[in-house]
């Protein structure tokens, strides 16, 4: 097995070592089906093990952390920041554009954050790839499949320091809200989704009282 | 255009889900409905061996078992694809419906985005996934509405 001894690994683009995810603009693309395929055996093998709903979204936000830690490494690296994030909207702008550039090859739809409470913000995500081609039956209520994606947002705002319970929930699509594409999802040829994720990110108090304190 | 009806029929010959496709389309009870899909099943296993010519396993050209491709009445078409793990698509129209076929392989195509890349989806058992019902009814009404292209 020979590499360019020119090229280093950490340069290369995620794509071409077969990297999870959607294509990225560099290096060669992993089909959405055989994503869809893996995260599908992925979420039955923790369905088998886990008692409960809660349980089940607990234990695939665990399998997400670990990729979240590593991914808050690797997209810091790529982005040649020189500093790190201090400040809560830094870290929120970098999850919701860099990060999500990085896994899904686009930004997120919309960072806001709760009127009614101030440490609690919602990142938006129209088409969501890890619910795609999941329907949800309705004894399971409640359950979100992006729960995965949730624990990929908590492993990097705990890795960079700013401890937070994130949880995925499916929203309803208001009408008129997202100009949806003509016809629906143009890669996969389904109708457009009637529901939207939205990950809410619940700091803890010392973060905020840290962010406040550092606002003089 | 006028489809009538679509049911899927597993590799045992259970029936695993029907849906009217129109408002022509008449109504047939869920027992009605499961001893049509078995009685299916069976003439198609059946017409194989009862065809003057025997293919080679009774395999077809494209992998499939050999079966009832296509029934034509006064008043019906009907047309079966049968894919390589036996699940059969089998779609009923008015006479005059044209694109049958394409109609069927995008609904295989549908199957196996929307049912066997849900995780909560048991094989061989009936379709519960809203996704796949969801995209049959726009596709039918792409179809209708004359927006529909072959990939």
């Amino acid at each position: 097995m020979s590499r360019a001894a020119a090229s280093n690994i950490l340069d290369r683009p995620l794509g071409r070592s077969g990297g999870r995810g959607g294509s990225s603009s560099e290096g060669s693309a992993v089909s959405l089906s055989a994503f869809a395929y893996v995260y599908s055996e992925l979420v039955q093998y923790h369905q088998g093990r886990a008692a409960s709903i809660s349980e089940l979204e607990r234990r695939l936000e665990s399998a997400g952390y670990g990729v979240g830690l590593k991914v808050l490494e690797l997209v810091a690296y790529r982005t040649k920041e020189t500093k790190r994030e201090t400040r809560l909207m830094s870290i929120l702008h970098f999850v919701s554009s860099s990060v999500w550039k990085a896994l899904f090859g686009k930004s997120a739809d919309s960072l806001e954050r709760s009127i009614d409470h101030a440490d609690e913000f919602m990142i938006v995500d129209y088409e969501p790839i890890t619910s795609t081609f999941v329907s949800v039956p309705p004894d399971l209520g409640q359950l979100s499949a992006d729960a995965y994606v949730s624990g990929i947002i908590a492993g990097v705002l705990d890795g960079a320091g700013f401890s937070a319970r994130v949880t995925a929930h499916s929203v309803n699509v208001e009408e008129g809200e997202y100009a949806k594409p003509q016809g629906g999802n143009v890669v996969t040829g389904l109708p457009a989704r009637k529901d939207k994720a939205v990950f809410l990110v619940k700091f803890s108090q010392e973060v905020l009282a840290r962010d406040a304190a550092l606002e003089r | 255009m006028g489809f009538l009806h679509l049911f899927i029929v597993n590799k045992s010959g259970g029936l695993i889900l029907h849906r009217p496709l129109g408002q022509s389309a008449p109504r047939i009870g869920t027992n009605e409905w499961l001893r049509i899909g078995s009685t299916f099943h069976s003439l198609h296993a059946i017409a194989a061996e009862a065809s003057p010519v025997k293919l080679p396993g009774n395999k077809n050209s494209a992998g499939a078992d050999d079966g009832i491709e296509e029934i034509r009445g006064g008043g019906l078409i009907l047309k079966c694809l049968q894919t390589r793990t036996g699940v059969k698509f089998v779609i009923t129209a008015e006479p005059g419906t044209s694109d049958l076929d394409a109609v069927l392989r995008e609904i295989y195509v549908l199957y196996s985005d929307c049912a066997l890349k849900d995780p909560f989806y048991e094989l061989e058992m009936p379709i519960r996934c809203e996704l796949f019902t969801n995209a049959i009814d726009n596709l039918i009404e792409k179809v209708e509405s004359g927006g529909f292209k072959t990939r």
